[in-house]
Formats: structure tokens, C-alpha cells, sequence
């Protein structure tokens, strides 16, 4: 297991430092430089302030800088910003973000799974078509339109949830942007399941459990869960990925002080650093919460593990 | 001695609802197993032997429905009242399937895998029920038993997960086994070994029924033979009448293409013409009528009925061997 | 192997009807067709029926944003600047769907050409572009559009390209999943004999066969493309002024729910429903083409 484990830190470090690398040059590749929307300065004042920020070096070398910084976990001065580094602004956003995450996420196994299972056991009766209807709308329909909308009727009309805004630890403050977060998660989670436990109910192992005459409550629970859960898992990194994405859009709408908007504002106003900054950080996120899941994955399945 | 069969089959008949129509896998076979008798099931790929027992035991794909009487000791197992089923599975009625590969849940280890079926029904508690397993792994001939009760089934090899699937088959000492080609995807040694194992079990008094196309297999262990081709029973007899005079002309064919050692390297295999039908194909008469050298008029119009006569019965209208009256 | 002509050999015809009678069998997927057919009528049409439009100031509003009401024409309402919303849910329809439709010719070029290339070169070219294909789909691709879209500015082109891009590489691995099978079929063998260069190859014989997984994937890649389109527009890095699509309209309809809900409800429930009757074909269409269901 631990082989295992290490042998897939080890693939996840070239990804890491090829996603940085192409950040880097794709920032360095934009026409323009940041300090071009101020008022033209007088060349003595840009030079010292191209040293400063050290553009004035050749890329390669602001590359390894780069690097070198990111190993201190600095990740530079935000442009537009002025007052915060990069790594400041993450660290502000960052549990907000990750709150609304980790909730949607747990909300999200927690509805989703068990809705998948029974639907999965019901197979072709009404409850089934109905939940996978309803799934299917809640994977189509995207979050940006559900969030306006929840707002509009949970916040503005009936006046039970708050529309914006955000009071750290205040749930009715979560209670929004989470559901939005989830829904599509839940949706998806649904037809996974479901379909991963038809499957795995025509397996020739279902069938010698039967043939054993073990009660079908036990069959379910101890033989056709965990290779049902199987794809479950692994979806989880992507999931993940979703998640994050779906937090541009949420923190957006509700005003939270997430990350996201962070990056998103970064984006509008072209602020290099912070794009950059967010992209590396997302991009380690993402490939730790992949790896998670592939040492999740090794100990569900044995097979895996003795590979 | 208890009287009547152990199984009695009658008229039972499997459908599968396809988007192409029904496709009707078994058609109306009877079939009884005697108490501790072996009984081998011989047809080609996709004449129903399976279907038959899986049909019979509840156990058919989503789309399959089974008609007719199944009775196991007496009580209906596909009646309205599920209890009979329940109870027999897994106690009385063992079953050992054909893919060995897939055959064991992969996320459980084998002894886990052998022990629920006493533990689960109570019958053992849980040393006895360690000592059950092992003792049915040593006679299932599994080297290393006490390391393999630890293992996972993708650390055994295909023989070895056969082999554990049969003792897992046992280990409630039923009194019917039913093998659905056991051997097909073992190589010859392997072969040899697990149709031995399933030979003691035989002499100890436990009913089987051993389904195969490898005749060979048939020869070293069965007591009676039920020949079937597309859904139906076409001949049964005690296993030497069968060999020394098939009656069918299917079973004679059969047996003639079975490759014999002193057969000289020069002579061609026998094979037989033609094909058998395919799911869902119906035909007015005998199915074997377009592929058998003795077919007549009558055996293209007119379904050929089982008749008995003592041991042995026959379905054909021009068979090879008079059988005798109805006795 | 009995019977296979040495003609490029189309899917047996066995498999597209069987999919064709299961399609038709699907009630939502045709009712979603249906649906389908008429927002792209509306969406062609819709401008041509009103009385207004695109960018026309109604003065005579006061104020000038104004719920929907038949009596005055604004089917829809109008939006803080007086502008008819029924127009400007269709025209932003026409813009999405633009897109969509050029967005995933591109994705398809792209796919079919790098999955057909590499499943049909095989060996260690075939191992090297789908470990691209691999590593790329690993990656939240959102991030690096956005990226490119602060980096190369806000172009509609540079759109076009990136959202494209976005379906590409489910359509190389299907795509090289096929090549790979017909690699071994006889009349690209005979091609070979022949003397044909590789390129030829692919565009004569691999292509035009996996032309109908294409369209089947391709028809899928829509409703994801339309969801990226406004999801960067929704966030203000799409569509710009002075045209809109409907995420740009949902993102406006956000910022004036309070006071005027109709400028979210619209465009909101033309995109839902579009999105929606496109992955239930979408749906339709797997299901019917997945030989586990036979």
C-alpha cells in the first residue's frame, strides 16, 4: 500500500510543474505589461520598477525565481492590489471557500448515494424514471441559473434565507450557496450509483451470493457495495474539480469572500500574479484531492493494492 | 429410504423478452435426480442446459421468466410461496457455476467468503465454522488451505477459485449439487483433479448434477446422461447403454466426434453438419431434422415426443436403437 | 472471417436500425427533440415576430424598465435601458447557439483528427498523444480559458477556439477507440498493400467511418458547449457588448432580480430548457446506442 501511495506522489510532481510552466509562459506570452493602464511613467521610474518586480531578467531565470518562490509558498504581489500578496489573498479567501465546499461535498454523498441506491433497486418502476428525470435536470441546468433563481425565491420573495453576504460560522449564510453548489453533485452522484449498482447486480458474483441464499439486505450490504461505490469514488476527484468551478459561480452571485471571486476579479482586471497564483494553487489542489482519491480507491479495491 | 426423486422437474419452460421477440431458451423439459446419483446434462452452447437449472433455482437474468413445477424434496420451489426456495439455497442445494474467474466476490477474502453461509444461517458458530472450511478446502484437494482462507480470490488461479467455489458449494453438506461446466475453463490437470473432487463427493452420497459438452467427463463419472439440443431433451439413459448404443441420432454424432486415442492421425475428425438454431428460431419439427443424416418427411413437420421406456427415453421419430415399449 | 466485404464497410446495418427503433421508443428523447426544434425556430424567428428591435430604446416606458405585458408589445418586459427583452432573449439564443454550433465543428475537427491519427498510427505515437489527452483531462479546463481569455483579451474568435477546445478530447479518445478497431479491418490492410501514405489512409477509409460515432458525440458536446459559452458570459469574460447570449442576460437579470425578476426569469428559462432538452436527447441518444441494452 505504501509503495502504492508513493509511487503516485511521484506522478503527480512532473503534472504539477508542467501546469505551472505553461501558466508561467502563457503569462509572460500576454501583450502588455501591468503597469500599462497607469499613467505613462518617466523610463528611470519603470526600469526601477520592472527591477523591483524583477521583469527585467530574462524568463527563464524569472521562471526559476518563480519556482523558488513558490517552494517558500510565495506566490508574489497581487498588481492590482497593491497592499496584499498573492499568497495573503488565498489565505483570506480560502475558508470561506473551503467550508462551502466541504459542505457541499458531504451534503452531496449524503443525498446523493443513498438517492442512486434506491432508485437502482426500484429499477424501471416510476420512483426510478421520476428521481433520474429529476437528476438529469439537475446535471443540465447550470448552477449560475439555479443560484439567481434560489435567490430570488428563498431570499427575495419568501424572505427565509439571506441573498448575499457572508458572517463567518453563520449557517443561514451557508445554507444558499451550499445547496447550489451540491445540486448538481447530488444529480450526478444519483446516476452513478445507480447505474454502478445495476451493473454490478448482473455480475456473476451476485449470482453464486444468491445461489448461496444469502438474504438479499446482506447481498446488498456486503457483496454489491463496495465494487457499487467503486465508480463513486474515483468520481470524487473530478467531482472535486467541479466543485471548485462551481465556486466561481456561487461566491459570484451570493458575495462570498471566497477564492473564486478572488480569481474571477483577478481575471476581469488582469491582475497576472493573481491569476497565476490561483491557477497553481487550484492546480495543487486538484492533483492532492485526485491522489486522495487514488489511495482511496487502492484501499477499497485489493486488486489495486497488491499491483 | 426416502421415496421419490430429490429434483423433479416437470414441464418446465424459460423465456427471455428481447426487443426482438421471445426467445424461449428451454421448452418444456422434464427431468428428475434420483438421490445421490450423478446425472450429467450434455448439449452444445446454447441448447439450454444452463437456463434449465438457473430456471429451476430462481436464479435467471432480469429479462428470463420461468414456467412449470420445480420439486425439491416434495416442495415447490417456483410456487407462489418463496419460503421452499429460500430454505433449499445454499443448505441443501449447492451450486458451482462455469466463470471461476468472476465467480467470488473480489473484496472479500475466501474464508469470509466459505463461513457466512453456516454463519449467516446460524448453523455453525465461529470455530466451528473455521473448522468447516478448512475441512472442505482439504477436500476440495486446495494446497495450503490455511493461507488461502486469508487471500483474496484474485491471488488464486483459476483452478484454485473453482475449487474454493465448490467447497463454498458444500460447505452445508447439501444434498444436491448441481456444476454448470466446471471444468470448461481449467486446463487437463486442473481438469482431471476437480472432477475427482467431485467424484468423492459423489461415492459419499451426495446427488449431482454435473452439466458439460466434454463427453470424456461424462464417461469417468456420470450414472445416468440427458442429451439436449435447443431447448429440449432429446434422449436420456444410464451412462454404458448411452456409450454403447446411442439412440439419438444427435448422440451418435456426438459421439463420434469425439477424438479416441487409437484413432489413426490420417482419418478426419468427424464434426457435424450445420448449426444448431438460433435463439429465438422456431421450427414446425424435430430441431436437429435439417442437420441429421436419418431425417424423414415426418421429422420436419412433427415435433418428436419424449417417451420412456424403463430407463431409458428418446425423442425421435427415426431412432438408431429400438428402446424398447413403453414399460 | 466469412462475409465482410472489402469495401469500406459501414457499421453493419444491423446496429443503426436496432439504435434508430430504440430511439424512437424514447418518449423524452423525442419530446426533448422536439422542444430542440422549436427554440431554434424561436430563436430564428422570435426577432422577426416582435415589433422591436435588438438595441431600440422604447422612450415611451416609464420607467424604462417594465414588466411583460401584451398591451404594449414587450412580450418579455424590457430591461433597464428600455430595451425589448423578448428580442434580446432571442437574439442571445442565436448568439449561443452560433457558438455552440461552430465551437463544436471545431472540437471535432480537432478530436477526430488527433483520435484518428493516433489510433490508427498506434505503438508509441498512440501512447504519447493520448497521454496529452490524459493529462489534459485531468486539468479543470476552465481555468486555463480563463487564463487565455485575460492573457489574448476578449475576442469572439479567440471564444470560438478555447470553448471548442473544450469537447476535444472525449472526441480524440473515441474516435482513436474506433480507429484502433478498424486498424485491423481487411480493406485498410488492402490500402496499406496498396501503397496508400498514412494520410490518405485516415481521411479515406478510418474517417468516413467513424463519421456516425462522430455525429452521435458531437450532438452530445453541444449542450456542454452552450454551458461553457455562458458560464464564461454569465461571469463577464465571454460575449460582449453589443452582442449578448444568455448567460450575459441571466448575469444582467441577477443584478435587477430585485427589482425587475423578469429580466432573470426569461433568459433563465430558455437557457434551462434548452440545456435540458439537449442532454435529454443527448441521454436518448447513449442509451440507444449502447449495445448493453439489447
Amino acid at each position: 500500500m505504501l509503495g502504492y501511495a508513493l509511487r503516485r506522489l511521484f506522478g503527480v510532481v512532473p503534472t504539477f510543474l508542467l501546469i505551472v510552466a505553461a501558466a508561467f509562459f502563457l503569462m509572460r506570452a500576454a501583450p502588455g505589461g501591468p503597469f500599462d493602464d497607469e499613467r505613462t511613467l518617466p523610463p528611470e521610474i519603470e526600469a526601477n520598477l520592472q527591477a523591483a518586480y524583477g521583469l527585467d531578467q530574462p524568463v527563464p531565470v524569472q521562471f526559476a525565481r518563480y519556482l523558488g518562490g513558490l517552494v517558500r509558498g510565495d506566490l508574489g504581489p497581487s498588481y492590482r492590489m497593491k497592499d496584499f500578496t498573492v499568497a495573503e489573498l488565498i489565505g483570506r479567501g480560502l475558508p470561506v471557500t473551503l467550508s462551502i465546499g466541504a459542505a457541499a461535498l458531504a451534503l452531496a454523498l449524503l443525498l446523493g448515494i443513498p438517492l442512486g441506491l434506491a432508485a437502482g433497486l426500484r429499477q424501471n418502476g416510476w420512483a426510478d424514471h421520476a428521481a433520474m428525470s429529476v437528476a438529469l435536470a439537475g446535471i443540465a441546468i447550470p448552477n449560475f441559473v439555479v443560484a439567481p433563481v434560489l435567490a430570488l425565491v428563498f431570499g427575495l420573495q419568501l424572505g427565509w434565507l439571506p441573498v448575499a453576504g457572508w458572517e463567518p460560522g453563520s449557517l443561514r449564510h451557508m445554507a444558499l450557496p451550499v445547496i447550489t453548489l451540491a445540486l448538481p453533485l447530488v444529480a450526478y452522484l444519483a446516476r452513478l450509483t445507480r447505474g454502478s449498482l445495476l451493473e454490478v447486480l448482473q455480475s456473476p458474483f451476485i449470482r453464486t451470493a444468491r445461489a448461496k441464499g444469502l438474504a438479499p439486505g446482506v447481498i446488498l450490504r456486503r457483496h454489491a457495495l463496495k465494487p457499487t461505490l467503486l465508480p463513486v469514488v474515483s468520481f470524487l476527484g473530478p467531482a472535486a474539480a467541479g466543485l471548485l468551478t462551481g465556486s466561481l459561480v456561487v461566491e459570484q452571485v451570493f458575495g462570498l469572500p471566497g477564492v473564486g471571486r478572488y480569481f474571477v476579479q483577478g481575471a476581469i482586471n488582469r491582475d497576472y500574479t493573481l491569476v497565476m497564483g490561483m491557477v497553481v494553487f487550484y492546480a495543487a489542489l486538484i492533483l492532492l484531492l485526485n491522489l486522495a482519491v487514488d489511495l482511496a480507491y487502492g484501499w477499497l479495491d485489493p486488486r489495486i493494492r497488491h499491483d | 429410504m426416502a421415496a421419490g426423486p430429490l429434483l423433479e422437474i416437470r414441464d418446465l419452460a424459460v423465456e427471455f423478452a428481447t426487443p426482438r421477440g421471445t426467445v424461449r431458451a428451454v421448452r418444456e423439459v422434464s427431468l428428475e435426480v434420483r438421490r445421490g446419483e450423478c446425472l450429467a446434462i450434455v448439449g452444445e452452447s446454447g441448447s439450454g442446459k444452463s437456463q434449465l437449472f438457473l430456471g429451476s433455482f430462481g436464479l435467471l437474468a432480469a429479462r428470463g421468466t420461468a414456467r412449470g413445477a420445480v420439486h425439491f424434496d416434495g416442495a415447490d420451489l417456483l410456487g407462489a410461496d418463496p419460503g421452499p426456495l429460500c430454505a433449499a439455497r445454499g443448505t441443501r442445494l449447492g451450486l458451482v457455476f462455469q466463470d471461476p474467474m468472476n465467480a467470488l466476490t473480489p473484496h472479500l477474502a475466501i474464508g469470509r467468503q466459505l463461513e457466512e453461509v453456516v454463519l449467516d444461517r446460524g448453523l455453525l458458530d465461529g470455530t466451528a465454522a473455521r473448522q468447516r472450511s478448512l475441512e472442505m478446502l482439504r477436500a476440495v484437494r486446495m494446497p495450503e488451505p490455511e493461507t488461502r482462507l486469508r487471500q483474496y480470490p484474485h491471488e488464486l488461479s483459476g483452478g484454485q477459485r473453482q475449487r474454493a467455489a465448490i467447497a463454498m458449494a458444500l460447505m452445508t453438506r447439501p444434498e444436491l449439487l448441481v456444476a454448470d461446466e466446471p471444468t470448461t475453463a481449467l486446463d487437463v490437470t486442473v481438469q482431471a483433479q476437480v472432477i475427482e473432487v467431485l467424484r468423492e463427493a459423489c461415492d459419499a452420497g451426495l446427488a449431482l448434477v454435473l452439466i458439460t459438452h466434454d463427453l470424456g467427463v461424462v464417461a469417468g463419472i456420470a450414472d445416468r446422461v440427458a442429451v439436449m439440443y435447443a431447448g429440449r431433451i432429446v434422449e436420456s439413459a444410464p451412462v454404458r447403454e448411452l456409450f454403447a448404443a446411442a439412440a439419438h441420432p444427435y448422440t451418435a454424432a456426438l459421439l463420434a466426434s469425439v477424438p479416441r486415442l487409437d484413432t489413426p492421425v490420417t482419418v478426419r475428425l468427424a464434426d457435424i453438419d450445420g448449426q444448431p438454431p438460433r435463439p429465438g428460431e422456431e421450427l414446425p419439427g424435430c430441431a436437429f431434422a435439417p442437420r441429421c443424416p436419418a431425417a424423414r418427411e415426418l421429422c420436419r413437420t412433427t415435433q418428436p415426443a419424449l417417451r420412456a421406456s424403463g430407463e431409458r427415453s428418446i425423442a425421435c421419430h427415426a431412432p438408431l436403437v429400438d428402446i424398447g415399449a413403453p414399460r | 472471417m466469412a462475409g465482410s466485404t472489402p469495401a469500406s464497410a459501414m457499421t453493419d446495418g444491423g446496429l443503426w436500425a436496432d439504435a434508430g427503433r430504440r430511439l424512437r421508443g424514447n418518449r423524452a428523447a423525442l419530446a426533448a427533440a422536439g422542444v430542440i426544434v422549436l427554440l431554434v425556430l424561436a430563436a430564428l424567428l422570435g426577432p422577426l415576430v416582435s415589433p422591436y428591435a435588438v438595441d431600440q430604446v422604447d422612450w415611451t416606458l416609464n420607467p424604462l424598465a417594465s414588466p411583460p405585458s401584451f398591451a404594449n408589445g414587450h412580450w418579455f418586459g424590457t430591461d433597464g435601458n428600455g430595451r425589448d427583452l423578448f428580442v434580446r432573449v432571442w437574439s442571445g439564443t442565436r448568439v449561443s447557439l452560433l457558438v455552440a454550433l461552430l465551437a463544436t465543428a471545431v472540437s471535432v475537427v480537432i478530436g477526430a483528427a488527433w483520435g484518428a491519427t493516433a489510433g490508427y498510427l498506434g505503438g508509441r505515437i498512440d501512447g504519447w498523444m493520448m497521454r496529452v489527452v490524459d493529462v489534459l483531462y485531468a486539468l479543470p479546463y476552465m481555468f486555463f480559458v480563463i487564463i487565455l481569455t485575460v492573457v489574448f483579451g476578449r475576442s469572439l474568435w479567440l471564444i470560438f477556439l478555447a470553448i471548442g477546445a473544450v469537447g476535444w478530447l472525449t472526441m480524440a479518445r473515441i474516435v482513436r477507440g474506433q480507429a484502433l478497431a478498424l486498424r485491423g479491418r481487411e480493406f485498410v490492410t488492402a490500402a496499406v498493400t496498396l501503397g496508400l501514405p498514412a494520410h490518405r489512409i485516415i481521411a479515406r477509409h478510418i474517417v468516413p467511418n467513424v463519421l456516425g460515432t462522430v455525429i452521435v458525440y458531437a450532438t452530445l458536446t453541444v449542450p456542454q458547449v452552450i454551458l461553457f459559452e455562458s458560464f464564461l458570459s454569465f461571469l463577464g469574460l465571454g460575449v460582449q457588448e453589443p452582442l449578448t447570449s444568455l448567460g450575459r442576460l441571466v448575469a444582467e437579470g441577477a443584478l435587477e432580480m430585485e427589482t425587475a425578476p423578469w429580466l432573470l426569469l426569461a433568459p433563465s428559462a430558455v437557457l434551462a430548457l434548452l440545456l435540458l432538452a439537449l442532454n435529454f436527447l443527448g441521454d436518448g441518444l447513449r442509451d440507444a446506442l449502447d449495445p448493453r441494452q439489447g
